[in-house]
């Protein structure tokens, strides 16, 4: 079938097969690598993206249910100019991330948890990310990120 | 001002948040192009006969390029092994649920499920040996030519009847030390193409040096003929350390078919085939006098292997090695067998096999303290190695570098206001709160740097532009050594960090290094770098008073423009740049090994609170305050990072994680909805005090920080728990510290008395 999504502002069209997960068509068919694949049962949130501006595992939808729909990964967060944005720096800033591999995701979570409520507390913080799995950071610096991000955007 | 010890922000973060790292699933190189996916198909049966593999139905299906068995390998796969070395493909026997059976090559990637659900593999059912006793037993056999399932054995050979004939108390109990999954975020992937009678594999792997002797040595290949390149690498923890059959299979797999051939395990796969770790059953026996002093400790370790001898049988001798911890202990005993059973094979995980002892002696101190109704902390105290014993030689035979256990222990006492929450846990006990309040602490030393002979490799390269590029032996995997390096190269030659490129991971490139793992990257590979850099410097001397025409020893490089002058004569002096050019294209540059003479020994203290509902059992980590000092810090937002990281996982293993197997041996926790990987929600933000005991054995004076969170969380997180309940008469809870474990304890103490 042929599927048309907007991914980062970008309008992309593929013929894919009817099963192709909406992650696999980022990855695979929009050459978008950055969004992980971590666990296949929506567990871990590696491939966490923004679908209609609302944060989904990307694992567990299908292209076919985004198609016409409006896409955002990481690779979408930076401005034009590569400069990155409040949550990317915040990341950076307080080291909130080690290996790398959940941080796509976990960045695009950190994102619609922000968009949904900009002055979390740090529980907040903690429960919004608990369908976000990292094995490096122990997660105290991703809250911190997350909080120093929104201080930031304030 | 030296940049070392300043918290620099990492200089590979940009790249990974803007567009992410590029991991094995994430490679569109040229050589892989129309590269055939691998697909495995896993035996379901955790010990059986292999009657009849049947491909037709698989090999007819769409885009199916071949289906490949054992009988394929036959003479096919030039290597060796021992006899009961992992085969590529199970043969005969499968010996564990999770074990590749056959390897489904596919033109798309969903392809390969689809036929690898076709391949019929007729199995006879074999009794399955689940657990050490089991294994023990030798009823059923795993390899029934060796005549028994223990495969190593160590330590004492027997115990003394009398050690503890001069104690006035001696407590003895089994613990155990629960199978757990390293479980990095990014499971094992390889991508293998051969071109010119070459192989390039592409693995997702802690040591690509390692992994070439590994794939030769299977393979029957020179080792010329193979290139490894490790890509970025989604986390390892241990469990990446060398190479699994799997990308070995895959390897082979692209000669036979003469196409690249690329490999992504799925979740499952990983719970299931990557090395799993701990696994150990531990009898203690502690003995001492009531005024706290022990006389004498004994510790049996009994370490299940899996069904293959992957690392199971190095682990317990690092618990015996660090076995008596911290400790000066008159008498101490150590045993250890390893043996086989129908489980994922063992491997190391973050901390391997000095965990365990930690959790063990801890736990012994613990027990001891509560019979003899001794603070925890006043025990351990009153047995702690002085400071004015280093070098320190403990009864199995470790020597401790350098250590103040006292001053670590006091310190984190006073940071956690230890006083406050004993007489928090008081009231608490007496108003009969039902939510109680838990006190755990431990104390540890660990050897990082193990094996410092092999040492690691480094070399640097000033460019013409005024550039560097540096490749390091070690192989990073979230731990920031292009970071770290970069402020090494900066400290020492006064080339600014964004001038200094670190690369890793090519056995093309660098043919020699040792790789990431045991917590050695700093001390052997940042000394490797540290003496590269100043051998430059020594090459530069020498051009710079060629160009400057004055004698070398007059020299001096202002490591703040990074520039040379002559000392006492005013000028502009000469640059990085212009001695590069003078030097001709790699004559500047320095290629090192750095070995060490010894291992290091970081120690800390760890203090956990738990608040834990007495009617549901349910235990919360709300407190974690730790001393970890591993010597002097290079980056402290990097060391911190390994803290964190690490005590979260120790935590993890302490309350939630389990890798479990019903008594038939199928994998019960096989995804992460069952497997209970700890999250941001159950976990405080963590509390850290610094200290820092250099040591002489590297000129960096550092030790290892990467496994010190998961050494001394766990067990202080697991003494938590019991703590939180001691006053119901609960003296020991099994780790994973799960509501069930807890609240069974609970009533069992209830109905004890």
């Amino acid at each position: 079938m042929n599927v048309t999504i907007t991914v980062n502002g970008e309008k992309t069209s593929h013929e894919v097969e009817d099963r192709t997960l909406l992650v696999h068509y980022l990855r695979d068919a929009a050459g978008l690598t950055a969004t992980n694949i971590g666990c296949d049962t929506s567990t871990c949130g590696s491939c966490t993206v923004l679908l209609g501006g609302e944060s989904v595992k990307s694992c567990t939808v299908l292209a076919a249910q985004a198609d016409g729909e409006e896409v955002r990964t990481v690779e979408g967060l930076a401005g034009d100019d590569g400069e990155m944005d409040a949550v990317q720096k915040a990341f950076q800033q307080n080291h909130a991330l080690q290996c790398g591999f959940c941080t796509p995701g976990m960045v695009m979570a950190a994102t619609s948890l922000l968009k949904e409520n900009p002055d979390p507390t740090e529980d907040e913080v903690r429960w919004a990310l608990k369908g976000n799995l990292c094995r490096c950071t122990g997660y105290h610096n991703i809250v911190q990120a997350v909080l120093a991000a929104a201080e930031g955007t304030r | 001002m030296s940049i070392l010890g300043t918290r620099v922000v990492r200089t590979e973060d940009p790249r990974l948040l803007t567009h992410g790292a590029t991991y094995v699933e994430d490679l569109r190189l040229p050589e892989l192009r129309g590269a055939a996916y691998a697909t495995f198909v896993r035996s379901p049966m955790a010990h059986a006969r292999i009657t009849e593999i049947d491909v037709s139905a698989a090999l007819a299906e769409p885009g199916v390029v071949a289906v490949l068995t054992a009988k394929d390998l036959e003479g096919a796969a030039g290597g060796t092994a021992a006899a009961n070395a992992e085969p590529l493909l199970a043969a005969d026997v499968v010996r564990f649920a999770g074990e590749p059976v056959a390897l489904v090559l596919t033109d798309e990637h969903y392809q390969g499920e689809d036929a690898a659900e076709l391949v019929s593999v007729d199995y006879d059912p074999l009794d399955a040996v689940i657990g050490v006793q089991a294994g023990l037993r030798d009823e059923t056999l795993l390899f029934p030519d060796a005549g028994t399932n223990v495969v190593s054995t160590g330590g004492a050979e027997e115990f003394d009847d009398k050690a503890f004939a001069d104690c006035e108390v001696v407590v003895q109990r089994t613990i155990v030390n629960q199978r757990v999954a390293a479980a990095p975020l990014e499971g094992r992937a390889a991508a293998a193409g051969w071109a010119d009678d070459r192989l390039t594999l592409w693995a997702s792997t802690q040591n690509v040096h390692a992994v070439k002797a590994a794939v030769a040595g299977r393979l029957g290949l020179d080792a010329d003929a193979i290139r490894v390149v490790a890509p970025d690498v989604g986390g390892g923890f241990g469990a990446k350390i060398g190479i699994d059959r799997e990308a070995i299979a895959v390897a082979w797999a692209a000669r036979r078919t003469g196409r690249a051939v690329r490999w992504v395990e799925t979740r499952n796969e990983n719970l299931m085939a990557m090395s799993h770790g701990r696994a150990q059953r531990h009898t203690l026996t502690i003995g001492g006098s009531r005024d706290g002093r022990v006389g004498a400790y004994r510790l049996e370790i009994v370490q299940d292997c899996g069904a293959y001898i992957r690392m199971g049988t190095l682990m317990p001798t690092l618990t015996t090695l660090m076995a008596s911890g911290v400790y000066d202990l008159p008498k101490v005993e150590v045993a250890h067998r390893t043996v086989l059973t129908n489980t994922t094979p063992i491997g190391a995980y973050r901390g391997a096999g000095r965990p365990e002892a930690t959790a063990a002696i801890e736990r012994a101190m613990d027990l001891f303290a509560a019979e003899i109704g001794m603070d925890p902390v006043e025990v351990r105290r009153r047995n702690l190695v002085a400071p004015d014993k280093f070098p320190f030689t403990t009864p199995t035979g470790a020597t401790y570098d350098t250590g103040e256990y006292e001053k670590a222990l006091d310190t984190v006492l006073e940071a956690a206001g230890y006083q406050e929450l004993r007489a928090e846990q008081q009231r608490r006990r007496e108003r009969g709160d039902p939510l109680q309040l838990g006190v755990g602490v431990s104390t540890y030393v660990e050897i990082t740097g193990g094996n410092p002979e092999w040492g690691e490799t480094a070399s640097l390269e000033v460019h013409t532009d005024g550039a560097v590029t540096v490749w390091t032996g070690s192989s990073p995997h979230g731990q920031g050594h292009a970071t770290a390096w970069a402020m090494l190269v900066q400290d020492e030659l006064g080339i600014p960090m964004d001038k200094i490129t670190v690369r890793h991971g090519d056995t093309d490139v660098l043919k020699e290094g040792t790789g990431t793992f045991g917590s050695r990257s700093l001390q052997l590979g940042g000394s490797a770098v540290h003496n590269a850099a100043v051998e430059v410097k020594e090459v530069a001397r020498e051009l710079a008073a060629e160009e400057m025409e004055a004698d070398p020893a007059d020299l001096v490089l202002d490591v703040d423009s990074g520039t040379w002058t002559v000392r006492g004569v005013p000028g502009q002096g000469v640059s990085w740049a212009r001695l590069a050019e003078r030097a001709g294209e790699g004559g500047l540059s320095a290629n090192t090994k750095f070995a060490s003479a010894q291992a290091t020994f970081p120690f800390g203290a760890h203090v956990a609170v738990v608040e834990l509902d007495v009617e549901t059992g349910r235990a919360r980590l709300v407190r974690h305050v730790t001393v970890d000092d591993a010597g002097p810090v290079l980056n402290p937002i990097l060391a911190e990072g390994q803290r964190h990281g690490g005590i979260a996982q120790g935590a993890a293993q302490a309350l939630f994680e389990e890798m479990a197997y019903d008594e038939y041996g199928n994998p019960i926790t096989a995804t992460l909805m069952d497997y209970s990987f700890i999250s941001a929600a159950e976990l405080p933000s963590f509390e850290l005090v610094a200290m820092e005991t250099p040591t002489t054995a590297n000129p960096l004076g550092v030790k290892g920080i990467g496994e010190a969170g998961t050494i001394g969380a766990t067990p202080a997180v697991q003494s938590a728990v019991v703590d939180a309940v001691a006053h119901l008469g609960v003296r020991h809870i099994d780790m994973p510290a799960t509501p069930e474990h807890v609240w069974t304890a609970i009533n069992e103490a209830r109905t004890a008395q």
